[in-house]
């Protein structure tokens, strides 16, 4: 069972960016199921869950900009108050540092995505507490 | 010619140590305190500096009877050659500047009756007129008397051979390079630049151990042994390299070094004092002796024109001591460095020079501070997640951003890395260039390309 692959851009933080990249996205063929940018000051980073990685990734490469791979947890929590800060705190309490977050809701189920350098401890972690981790293959069927 | 004494012995010691050349192994402790002239070479302090001040008195009166630029240029500040008695003095003498060399072609400042000239080289800048450069006979021998003692620093020993794949002709480096090599006893192959396969050709068939040649070309050389399947440290007997006649930076050295197998030297010089052979690095690589038997230097504000203490960077101005045809006073190299007055180990009593950071031209003044393009290219090269290309970019009142580019491999998808190198990369510079820029990371391929000549830098300020 493998983490989560989000495509990772590096742009510039100016008007036109997310037009660029996402159009070339479409030209490609590729479906995007969810994004999330985060800037900082001059620049930003565009993470994209795609249908496809390895044609989103080549697509954007031949177009110029930086492109990586980003591997991320998705754990699926109860849709109620509290759930993010007991995931938050889980982890916290057994020293797993998490460097992004964001989540969604879709058809009634809430995701949290999260960054973090230590992948396997994390998820051994949520998976103690019962909380399930979604595969790429559940993520895009969501 | 004469030879003194001392100096035969610095010349036996190098005819022993050099006669178990061939069956020495490639050792570098073996080189150790090799000297073409250790007499000179390891001179006390005071004794060199007497010798200085009775070299420049010489110079500074023949010049003042028989060179018309210099005669009017101390008229104009009532000095006369008797005013100068010691070192200090030399503050007090005239700039010579680069304008001044071209406006005085094709007759040049010089010093000696027509006769006694005995070689013309030219240097063409990339403006306007070129300067004439008049050696006399002696000029020629003291040229390379000083590429003799670069050498044998270096640890070359008359059972080298030394392939030269520099350009002969106007240009001075390839010729006083090859005097100086002969002298030192080498069998010297005047190979001259380009056709690679012949190049490579004389390497095998003579078992060349000494190159000179262009930076540019050293890589592309390099390249082209890859595809011909050659490996240098195993097929060839290629062991060092002396680099010149182009600026490149300590990662290039590094380069050159892993590529051709060989050990690469610094070194500095201007086809106005001679061509290379100015200063030298030796075996200890921690920069280069400059020979002050021969020339003087001082480092200089190049704004205020006020002389800077050992250690700080500036303009370096040399002053030619032992030149007959064409002396020249306090010459302004507008090349930036700084002088190393601690000893060195190798014993050589010479002062060294810091690696050349840049051109007094390009200087930036920003906030009150002085600061060279390439001391912030020499900050961004050492970061591998960095790219090429920057762009230094000065606006509003006085603020300097530094734009970045990422190299592709710079990337790993964290946003939180990105900001650490960028913060990585501002501490870095600050500790540079004692200011505190800022820092934008962008994407490859975002700045403009640089075509020759990088044009590195925009100023937009309104001062
Ligand atoms: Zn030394």
């Amino acid at each position: 069972m493998s983490a989560v692959k989000l495509v990772a851009v590096f742009v510039e933080n100016k008007p036109g960016q997310t037009a660029r990249i996402t159009k070339t996205l479409a030209d490609a063929g590729v479906n995007i199921r969810w994004v999330t940018i985060a800037s900082s000051g001059p620049f930003g980073v565009m993470k994209f869950l795609v249908d496809k990685c390895d044609p989103a990734l080549e697509a954007l490469k031949e177009k110029g900009p930086a492109v990586h791979f980003l591997d991320v947890l998705a754990v699926e929590v109860k849709d109620k108050p509290g759930a993010l800060h007991a995931v938050a705190e889980t982890l916290g309490s057994h020293g797993v540092n998490v460097d992004n977050v964001s989540g969604f809701v879709a058809n009634k189920r809430a995701v949290l995505v999260l960054e973090t350098h230590d992948i396997p401890k994390a998820r051994a972690v949520l998976e103690k507490q019962g909380l399930r981790v979604l595969t790429q293959e559940e993520m895009l069927n969501l | 010619m004469h030879r003194r004494c001392p100096h035969l012995l610095g010349r036996l010691f190098v005819w022993i140590a050099g006669g178990f050349g061939r069956k020495l192994p490639a050792n570098p402790q073996t080189i150790v305190s090799m000297f073409w002239d250790q007499q000179i070479e390891t001179m006390g302090r005071s004794a060199l500096e007497q010798l200085q001040v009775k070299r420049l008195q010489a110079t500074v009166r023949r010049v003042a009877k028989s060179v018309p630029f210099y005669q009017q240029k101390f008229a104009e500040r009532g000095l006369k050659p008797g005013d100068l008695k010691s070192l200090e003095d030399l503050r007090r003498l005239p700039f010579t500047a680069n304008a001044d060399l071209r406006a005085t072609y094709p007759k040049g400042l010089v010093a000696v009756p027509a006769e006694e000239l005995a070689r013309l080289h030219t240097s063409s800048g990339t403006t306007g007129k070129p300067k004439a450069l008049f050696f006399s006979r002696k000029d020629v021998d003291n040229a390379a008397e000083l590429i003799a003692r670069c050498f044998v620093m270096t640890g070359c020993t008359r059972d080298d051979i030394f392939q030269n794949m520099m350009t002969y002709g106007l240009f001075t480096g390839a010729l006083v390079m090859h005097y100086g090599a002969e002298k030192v006893g080498c069998l010297v192959i005047p190979a001259g630049p380009g056709n690679s396969e012949k190049q490579l050709l004389l390497m095998q068939d003579f078992r060349s151990t000494v190159l000179h040649i262009t930076p540019s070309y050293a890589l592309y050389f390099a390249t082209y042994l890859e595809s011909r399947g050659i490996n240098p440290r195993k097929d060839l007997a290629i062991r060092k390299a002396f680099i010149g006649a182009e600026p490149y930076t300590e990662e290039t050295r590094r380069k050159i070094e892993k590529a051709l197998g060989v050990d690469v030297y610094n070194s500095y010089g201007l086809s106005e004092m001679n061509g290379p052979g100015v200063a030298f690095e030796c075996e200890h690589k921690r920069g280069m002796h400059l020979w002050e038997d021969h020339y003087i230097a001082e480092i200089i504000d190049p704004q205020t024109s006020e002389p800077l203490p050992d250690g700080k960077r500036g303009e370096l101005v040399l002053t030619t001591l032992c030149r007959e045809a064409m002396p020249i006073l306090r010459y302004r190299t507008r090349d930036i460095t700084s002088v190393i007055a601690e000893p060195c180990p190798c014993g050589r009593t010479h002062r060294r020079l810091n690696r050349i950071t840049g051109r007094s031209d390009d200087m930036l003044i920003v906030r009150g501070v002085n600061i060279y393009p390439q001391q912030i290219e020499q900050v961004l090269m050492a970061v591998p997640q960095v790219g090429r290309n920057y762009l230094i970019v000065l606006d509003g009142l006085d603020d300097m951003t530094v734009k970045v580019e990422l190299a592709e491999s710079g990337f790993d998808g964290r946003v939180e890395h990105l900001v650490g190198l960028q913060t990585e990369i501002v501490n870095r510079l600050r500790a540079e260039i004692l200011t505190k820029p800022k820092v934008e990371l962008v994407p490859p391929g975002t700045l403009p390309v640089s075509e020759g000549k990088a044009k590195r830098v925009v100023d937009n300020r309104r001062l």
